[in-house]
Protein backbone atom coordinates (compact mmCIF):
# COMPACT_ATOMS: atom_id res chain seq x y z
CA UNK A 1 0.00 0.00 0.00
CA UNK A 2 1.26 3.49 -1.05
CA UNK A 3 0.58 5.87 2.14
CA UNK A 4 0.00 9.54 1.60
CA UNK A 5 2.75 11.77 3.77
CA UNK A 6 1.77 15.63 3.72
CA UNK A 7 4.12 18.04 5.83
CA UNK A 8 2.33 21.52 7.32
CA UNK A 9 2.66 23.95 4.55
CA UNK A 10 4.67 26.26 7.24
CA UNK A 11 7.96 24.66 7.23
CA UNK A 12 10.96 26.22 6.49
CA UNK A 13 11.93 26.51 2.63
CA UNK A 14 15.60 25.65 4.02
CA UNK A 15 14.63 22.39 5.34
CA UNK A 16 12.76 21.11 2.08
CA UNK A 17 15.14 18.38 1.20
CA UNK A 18 15.57 17.01 4.86
CA UNK A 19 11.65 16.31 4.12
CA UNK A 20 12.54 14.43 1.04
CA UNK A 21 15.47 12.73 2.96
CA UNK A 22 12.78 11.91 6.32
CA UNK A 23 10.88 10.20 3.79
CA UNK A 24 13.17 8.17 1.99
CA UNK A 25 14.87 7.15 5.65
CA UNK A 26 11.45 6.60 6.61
CA UNK A 27 10.28 4.07 3.94
CA UNK A 28 13.75 2.14 4.72
CA UNK A 29 13.43 1.81 8.08
CA UNK A 30 9.22 0.74 7.92
CA UNK A 31 9.64 -1.26 4.62
CA UNK A 32 6.20 0.59 3.95
CA UNK A 33 5.80 2.72 0.89
CA UNK A 34 5.33 7.02 1.51
CA UNK A 35 4.68 9.36 -1.04
CA UNK A 36 5.78 12.71 0.19
CA UNK A 37 3.23 15.55 -0.93
CA UNK A 38 4.07 18.86 -0.35
CA UNK A 39 0.98 21.78 -0.18
CA UNK A 40 1.45 24.95 -1.26
CA UNK A 41 -1.05 26.54 0.69
CA UNK A 42 -2.50 25.58 3.68
CA UNK A 43 -6.33 25.69 1.65
CA UNK A 44 -4.63 22.70 -0.67
CA UNK A 45 -3.79 21.13 2.13
CA UNK A 46 -6.97 21.09 3.56
CA UNK A 47 -9.09 20.00 1.04
CA UNK A 48 -6.98 16.70 0.80
CA UNK A 49 -7.62 16.24 3.83
CA UNK A 50 -11.40 16.71 3.42
CA UNK A 51 -10.67 13.79 0.61
CA UNK A 52 -8.71 11.76 3.04
CA UNK A 53 -6.05 11.72 1.32
CA UNK A 54 -3.54 11.79 3.88
CA UNK A 55 -1.86 9.10 6.22
CA UNK A 56 0.71 10.43 7.41
CA UNK A 57 1.42 14.67 8.49
CA UNK A 58 3.72 16.32 10.31
CA UNK A 59 0.79 18.76 11.12
CA UNK A 60 1.09 22.21 12.41
CA UNK A 61 -0.44 22.37 16.28
CA UNK A 62 -3.94 24.16 15.23
CA UNK A 63 -4.52 20.94 12.30
CA UNK A 64 -3.15 18.38 14.64
CA UNK A 65 -5.68 19.16 17.28
CA UNK A 66 -8.52 19.03 14.91
CA UNK A 67 -7.75 15.81 13.24
CA UNK A 68 -7.23 13.84 16.55
CA UNK A 69 -10.22 16.04 17.66
CA UNK A 70 -12.78 14.95 14.89
CA UNK A 71 -10.77 12.79 12.05
CA UNK A 72 -9.34 9.99 14.60
CA UNK A 73 -5.72 10.89 13.75
CA UNK A 74 -3.61 9.95 16.51
CA UNK A 75 -0.29 11.79 18.08
CA UNK A 76 2.86 10.10 17.46
CA UNK A 77 6.13 12.10 18.22
CA UNK A 78 6.78 15.85 18.04
CA UNK A 79 10.31 16.92 17.58
CA UNK A 80 12.04 17.80 20.59
CA UNK A 81 12.93 21.16 21.95
CA UNK A 82 11.04 22.94 19.55
CA UNK A 83 7.70 24.65 20.25
CA UNK A 84 5.37 26.73 17.79
CA UNK A 85 5.58 30.45 18.94
CA UNK A 86 5.38 33.55 16.98
CA UNK A 87 6.44 37.16 16.31
CA UNK A 88 4.85 40.64 15.38
CA UNK A 89 6.84 42.19 13.39
CA UNK A 90 7.42 45.96 11.95
CA UNK A 91 9.51 47.53 9.79
CA UNK A 92 12.71 48.73 11.47
CA UNK A 93 11.71 52.41 10.40
CA UNK A 94 8.32 52.51 12.07
CA UNK A 95 8.33 54.41 14.91
CA UNK A 96 6.38 51.89 17.38
CA UNK A 97 8.42 49.76 19.35
CA UNK A 98 6.25 47.90 21.44
CA UNK A 99 2.77 46.24 21.12
CA UNK A 100 1.15 48.86 23.48
CA UNK A 101 1.68 52.00 20.90
CA UNK A 102 -0.28 50.45 18.18
CA UNK A 103 -4.24 51.88 17.73
CA UNK A 104 -6.92 50.74 16.40
CA UNK A 105 -6.98 50.80 12.42
CA UNK A 106 -3.46 49.01 12.23
CA UNK A 107 -3.01 47.06 9.27
CA UNK A 108 -1.79 43.91 10.44
CA UNK A 109 -0.30 41.39 7.10
CA UNK A 110 -1.10 37.85 7.93
CA UNK A 111 -0.81 34.29 6.18
CA UNK A 112 -3.30 31.66 6.67
CA UNK A 113 -0.97 29.59 9.35
CA UNK A 114 -4.22 29.45 12.14
CA UNK A 115 -1.66 28.80 15.23
CA UNK A 116 0.21 32.01 14.53
CA UNK A 117 -3.13 34.00 13.85
CA UNK A 118 -4.46 32.44 16.85
CA UNK A 119 -0.79 33.50 18.98
CA UNK A 120 -0.43 36.80 17.31
CA UNK A 121 -3.93 38.52 17.88
CA UNK A 122 -3.51 36.57 22.15
CA UNK A 123 -0.46 39.15 21.56
CA UNK A 124 -2.50 42.52 20.25
CA UNK A 125 -5.22 42.08 23.02
CA UNK A 126 -3.13 44.11 25.72
CA UNK A 127 -3.37 47.12 23.58
CA UNK A 128 -7.10 46.61 22.90
CA UNK A 129 -6.69 45.62 19.60
CA UNK A 130 -9.30 42.46 18.07
CA UNK A 131 -10.29 41.40 14.83
CA UNK A 132 -12.98 44.31 14.44
CA UNK A 133 -10.58 47.25 14.77
CA UNK A 134 -8.03 45.99 12.74
CA UNK A 135 -7.57 45.82 8.91
CA UNK A 136 -6.21 42.55 7.28
CA UNK A 137 -4.08 42.38 4.90
CA UNK A 138 -3.43 38.50 3.96
CA UNK A 139 -0.35 37.11 2.38
CA UNK A 140 0.30 33.81 1.13
CA UNK A 141 3.89 33.39 2.40
CA UNK A 142 5.76 35.40 5.47
CA UNK A 143 8.44 36.50 2.39
CA UNK A 144 5.36 38.57 1.26
CA UNK A 145 4.37 39.39 5.00
CA UNK A 146 7.94 40.68 5.25
CA UNK A 147 7.69 42.44 1.55
CA UNK A 148 4.60 44.10 2.78
CA UNK A 149 6.08 45.78 5.64
CA UNK A 150 8.86 46.91 3.99
CA UNK A 151 6.53 48.63 1.50
CA UNK A 152 4.85 50.57 4.28
CA UNK A 153 2.04 48.23 2.91
CA UNK A 154 1.08 46.85 6.73
CA UNK A 155 2.14 48.50 10.07
CA UNK A 156 2.48 45.02 11.68
CA UNK A 157 2.47 41.35 10.15
CA UNK A 158 2.26 37.64 12.27
CA UNK A 159 4.76 35.35 11.83
CA UNK A 160 5.51 31.68 13.19
CA UNK A 161 9.17 32.41 15.48
CA UNK A 162 10.84 29.90 13.34
CA UNK A 163 10.12 31.10 9.84
CA UNK A 164 11.43 34.53 10.76
CA UNK A 165 14.27 33.40 12.45
CA UNK A 166 15.54 31.64 9.43
CA UNK A 167 15.10 34.93 7.00
CA UNK A 168 18.69 36.37 6.42
CA UNK A 169 20.32 38.88 8.07
CA UNK A 170 19.91 41.48 5.44
CA UNK A 171 16.28 40.95 5.34
CA UNK A 172 15.53 41.02 9.48
CA UNK A 173 18.14 43.94 9.70
CA UNK A 174 15.00 46.29 8.08
CA UNK A 175 12.57 44.80 10.66
CA UNK A 176 12.09 45.10 14.40
CA UNK A 177 10.50 42.31 16.54
CA UNK A 178 7.91 44.10 18.46
CA UNK A 179 6.62 41.05 20.79
CA UNK A 180 7.72 37.31 20.71
CA UNK A 181 5.30 34.73 22.42
CA UNK A 182 7.03 32.24 24.81
CA UNK A 183 3.69 29.83 25.02
CA UNK A 184 6.10 26.61 24.87
CA UNK A 185 2.98 24.37 24.86
CA UNK A 186 1.96 24.42 21.24
CA UNK A 187 3.80 22.23 19.09
CA UNK A 188 3.85 20.49 15.90
CA UNK A 189 3.45 16.88 15.23
CA UNK A 190 3.80 13.66 13.48
CA UNK A 191 -0.06 12.22 13.17
CA UNK A 192 -1.54 9.65 11.69
CA UNK A 193 -4.57 8.30 10.12
CA UNK A 194 -6.72 5.97 10.42
CA UNK A 195 -4.99 3.62 7.81
CA UNK A 196 -2.04 4.26 9.65
CA UNK A 197 -3.08 4.06 13.60
CA UNK A 198 -2.49 0.16 14.19
CA UNK A 199 0.94 0.90 12.80
CA UNK A 200 1.53 3.59 15.31
CA UNK A 201 3.36 2.54 18.21
CA UNK A 202 5.72 0.66 15.68
CA UNK A 203 5.98 4.31 14.22
CA UNK A 204 6.66 5.72 17.25
CA UNK A 205 9.50 3.07 18.05
CA UNK A 206 11.44 3.69 15.03
CA UNK A 207 11.57 7.39 15.59
CA UNK A 208 12.39 7.42 18.90
CA UNK A 209 15.18 5.26 17.61
CA UNK A 210 15.81 7.42 15.12
CA UNK A 211 18.62 9.71 16.83
CA UNK A 212 20.92 6.43 17.97
CA UNK A 213 22.40 5.93 14.62
CA UNK A 214 24.55 7.78 12.20
CA UNK A 215 21.79 7.92 9.11
CA UNK A 216 19.15 8.66 11.68
CA UNK A 217 21.05 11.74 13.15
CA UNK A 218 21.99 12.94 9.16
CA UNK A 219 18.05 12.63 8.43
CA UNK A 220 17.07 14.45 11.82
CA UNK A 221 19.65 17.03 11.09
CA UNK A 222 18.78 17.78 7.21
CA UNK A 223 15.20 18.13 9.51
CA UNK A 224 16.73 20.99 12.14
CA UNK A 225 15.89 18.06 14.85
CA UNK A 226 18.37 16.62 17.42
CA UNK A 227 15.81 13.58 18.20
CA UNK A 228 11.59 12.81 18.35
CA UNK A 229 9.97 12.71 22.13
CA UNK A 230 6.43 10.74 22.09
CA UNK A 231 3.33 12.33 22.52
CA UNK A 232 0.78 10.18 24.25
CA UNK A 233 -3.38 10.67 23.96
CA UNK A 234 -3.08 12.93 27.00
CA UNK A 235 -0.06 15.59 25.86
CA UNK A 236 -2.40 15.36 22.75
CA UNK A 237 -5.33 16.09 24.81
CA UNK A 238 -3.92 18.81 27.44
CA UNK A 239 -2.29 20.56 24.08
CA UNK A 240 -5.74 20.31 22.73
CA UNK A 241 -7.53 21.89 25.97
CA UNK A 242 -4.85 24.80 25.68
CA UNK A 243 -5.69 25.35 22.38
CA UNK A 244 -9.47 25.55 23.25
CA UNK A 245 -8.93 27.84 25.80
CA UNK A 246 -6.94 30.23 23.89
CA UNK A 247 -9.01 30.19 21.12
CA UNK A 248 -11.74 32.35 22.90
CA UNK B 1 -2.05 23.67 52.20
CA UNK B 2 -2.35 27.13 52.73
CA UNK B 3 -0.74 29.63 55.37
CA UNK B 4 -1.33 33.01 56.50
CA UNK B 5 1.04 35.25 54.77
CA UNK B 6 4.15 36.68 56.74
CA UNK B 7 4.65 40.26 57.16
CA UNK B 8 8.56 39.66 56.45
CA UNK B 9 7.46 38.19 53.06
CA UNK B 10 5.77 41.25 52.34
CA UNK B 11 7.38 44.50 50.07
CA UNK B 12 6.52 48.09 50.61
CA UNK B 13 3.91 49.79 52.60
CA UNK B 14 0.82 47.13 53.48
CA UNK B 15 -2.07 46.44 54.56
CA UNK B 16 -3.90 43.83 56.60
CA UNK B 17 -7.28 41.35 56.35
CA UNK B 18 -8.52 38.01 56.54
CA UNK B 19 -9.88 36.64 53.40
CA UNK B 20 -12.55 34.03 54.18
CA UNK B 21 -11.81 31.44 51.06
CA UNK B 22 -14.34 29.28 49.03
CA UNK B 23 -12.82 25.89 50.40
CA UNK B 24 -13.84 27.04 53.75
CA UNK B 25 -11.09 28.27 55.52
CA UNK B 26 -9.50 31.66 56.45
CA UNK B 27 -6.10 33.15 55.10
CA UNK B 28 -4.48 36.52 56.77
CA UNK B 29 -2.97 38.34 53.55
CA UNK B 30 -1.09 41.21 53.30
CA UNK B 31 -1.07 43.05 50.39
CA UNK B 32 0.98 46.52 48.80
CA UNK B 33 -0.06 48.99 45.72
CA UNK B 34 2.86 47.57 43.70
CA UNK B 35 1.44 46.02 40.38
CA UNK B 36 4.20 43.63 38.77
CA UNK B 37 3.03 44.22 35.04
CA UNK B 38 2.12 40.83 32.91
CA UNK B 39 4.79 40.13 30.69
CA UNK B 40 4.53 40.58 26.97
CA UNK B 41 3.89 37.35 25.15
CA UNK B 42 3.95 34.94 28.33
CA UNK B 43 1.41 32.55 29.43
CA UNK B 44 0.67 31.71 32.96
CA UNK B 45 -0.95 28.21 32.18
CA UNK B 46 -1.79 25.80 35.53
CA UNK B 47 -3.92 22.97 36.36
CA UNK B 48 -6.00 21.67 39.83
CA UNK B 49 -7.66 18.67 40.27
CA UNK B 50 -11.43 18.97 41.00
CA UNK B 51 -11.32 20.60 43.79
CA UNK B 52 -9.02 23.48 43.14
CA UNK B 53 -5.81 21.96 44.51
CA UNK B 54 -2.73 22.84 42.28
CA UNK B 55 -1.14 19.85 40.92
CA UNK B 56 0.74 21.59 37.55
CA UNK B 57 2.41 25.26 37.37
CA UNK B 58 4.67 26.45 34.40
CA UNK B 59 7.81 28.79 34.90
CA UNK B 60 5.58 32.04 34.47
CA UNK B 61 3.78 31.47 37.10
CA UNK B 62 6.62 30.51 39.26
CA UNK B 63 7.57 33.64 37.93
CA UNK B 64 4.92 36.18 38.63
CA UNK B 65 3.09 34.49 41.97
CA UNK B 66 6.66 34.96 43.29
CA UNK B 67 5.70 31.52 45.28
CA UNK B 68 8.21 28.50 44.16
CA UNK B 69 7.17 25.09 42.70
CA UNK B 70 7.05 23.57 45.96
CA UNK B 71 4.69 26.04 47.65
CA UNK B 72 2.51 26.42 44.85
CA UNK B 73 2.15 22.77 44.04
CA UNK B 74 -0.39 20.89 46.73
CA UNK B 75 -1.89 24.23 47.65
CA UNK B 76 -5.66 25.59 46.62
CA UNK B 77 -5.34 27.71 43.53
CA UNK B 78 -6.66 30.29 46.13
CA UNK B 79 -3.41 31.22 47.30
CA UNK B 80 -3.31 33.72 44.86
CA UNK B 81 -6.84 35.52 45.86
CA UNK B 82 -6.47 39.20 46.34
CA UNK B 83 -9.04 40.52 48.78
CA UNK B 84 -10.44 43.16 45.77
CA UNK B 85 -11.45 40.42 44.00
CA UNK B 86 -15.19 40.09 45.36
CA UNK B 87 -16.00 36.70 46.11
CA UNK B 88 -18.80 36.75 43.48
CA UNK B 89 -16.07 36.20 40.55
CA UNK B 90 -15.01 33.06 41.64
CA UNK B 91 -18.44 31.19 42.94
CA UNK B 92 -19.26 32.47 39.26
CA UNK B 93 -16.18 30.51 37.87
CA UNK B 94 -16.96 27.59 39.77
CA UNK B 95 -20.57 27.33 39.16
CA UNK B 96 -19.42 27.37 35.59
CA UNK B 97 -16.45 24.83 34.80
CA UNK B 98 -18.03 22.42 37.25
CA UNK B 99 -20.73 21.73 35.21
CA UNK B 100 -18.11 21.38 31.99
CA UNK B 101 -18.77 25.10 30.89
CA UNK B 102 -15.79 27.14 30.41
CA UNK B 103 -14.90 30.61 32.14
CA UNK B 104 -13.06 33.74 31.22
CA UNK B 105 -12.58 36.94 33.57
CA UNK B 106 -9.85 39.60 34.81
CA UNK B 107 -8.60 38.76 37.89
CA UNK B 108 -6.17 40.85 40.50
CA UNK B 109 -3.94 37.92 41.59
CA UNK B 110 -1.87 38.55 44.95
CA UNK B 111 1.81 37.82 44.65
CA UNK B 112 3.90 36.26 47.46
CA UNK B 113 5.17 39.22 48.25
CA UNK B 114 1.91 41.33 48.82
CA UNK B 115 2.47 42.66 45.30
CA UNK B 116 -0.67 42.24 42.53
CA UNK B 117 -0.94 41.52 38.86
CA UNK B 118 -4.02 41.63 36.87
CA UNK B 119 -4.72 38.64 34.03
CA UNK B 120 -6.60 37.67 31.79
CA UNK B 121 -8.15 33.77 33.20
CA UNK B 122 -9.75 31.59 30.82
CA UNK B 123 -10.66 28.05 32.65
CA UNK B 124 -11.80 25.29 31.46
CA UNK B 125 -12.32 21.68 32.76
CA UNK B 126 -10.31 19.04 31.32
CA UNK B 127 -12.72 16.32 30.44
CA UNK B 128 -11.65 12.47 29.27
CA UNK B 129 -14.12 9.54 28.88
CA UNK B 130 -16.87 12.33 29.45
CA UNK B 131 -15.81 12.82 33.26
CA UNK B 132 -14.43 16.43 34.54
CA UNK B 133 -10.84 14.98 36.18
CA UNK B 134 -9.26 18.27 36.26
CA UNK B 135 -9.42 21.78 35.13
CA UNK B 136 -6.63 23.92 33.25
CA UNK B 137 -6.18 27.38 34.07
CA UNK B 138 -4.50 29.68 31.58
CA UNK B 139 -3.52 33.64 32.13
CA UNK B 140 -2.64 35.64 29.85
CA UNK B 141 -1.78 39.51 29.53
CA UNK B 142 -5.18 41.22 29.55
CA UNK B 143 -6.07 45.12 28.15
CA UNK B 144 -5.39 47.49 29.97
CA UNK B 145 -8.70 49.64 29.48
CA UNK B 146 -10.93 46.41 30.59
CA UNK B 147 -8.87 46.15 33.85
CA UNK B 148 -9.88 49.83 34.65
CA UNK B 149 -13.38 48.94 33.88
CA UNK B 150 -12.84 45.47 36.15
CA UNK B 151 -11.46 47.62 39.20
CA UNK B 152 -14.20 49.61 39.03
CA UNK B 153 -16.88 47.13 38.35
CA UNK B 154 -14.81 44.70 41.43
CA UNK B 155 -15.31 47.77 43.90
CA UNK B 156 -18.75 48.25 43.75
CA UNK B 157 -19.69 44.55 43.85
CA UNK B 158 -17.29 44.46 46.78
CA UNK B 159 -18.99 46.97 48.23
CA UNK B 160 -22.30 45.89 48.16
Amino acid sequence: MLYQFAVSPDFSPNFLPGWYVFNTWLQKQTKQNFHLEIYQSFQAQQEALSRQEIDLMYASAFDAAMLVRENGFLPVVKAEGFSDEAVIVASAENPINEIIGLSAGTKVAITANPDVYMMGMIMLESADLSANNIQFVNCDTYVTVAKQLLRAQADVGFFLAEAYDAFSDTIKSKLKVLVRSQISLIHHCLIVGSNLTHQRAELQKILLGMAQNEKGRSALKSLGFSSWVSVDDENMAFMIDVMNALAS
Amino acid sequence: MIYDMKPDDIAGIYQATTLHLFCGISRRVFYSDIETPFPDGKLIVSITDREGIITHVNKAFVEMSGYTDEELLGSPHSILRHPDMPAFAFKELWDTVSVGGRWQGYVKNLRKDGGYYWVKATVIPNIRDGKIVSYTSIRRKPSRAKVEECIEIYRRLSAA
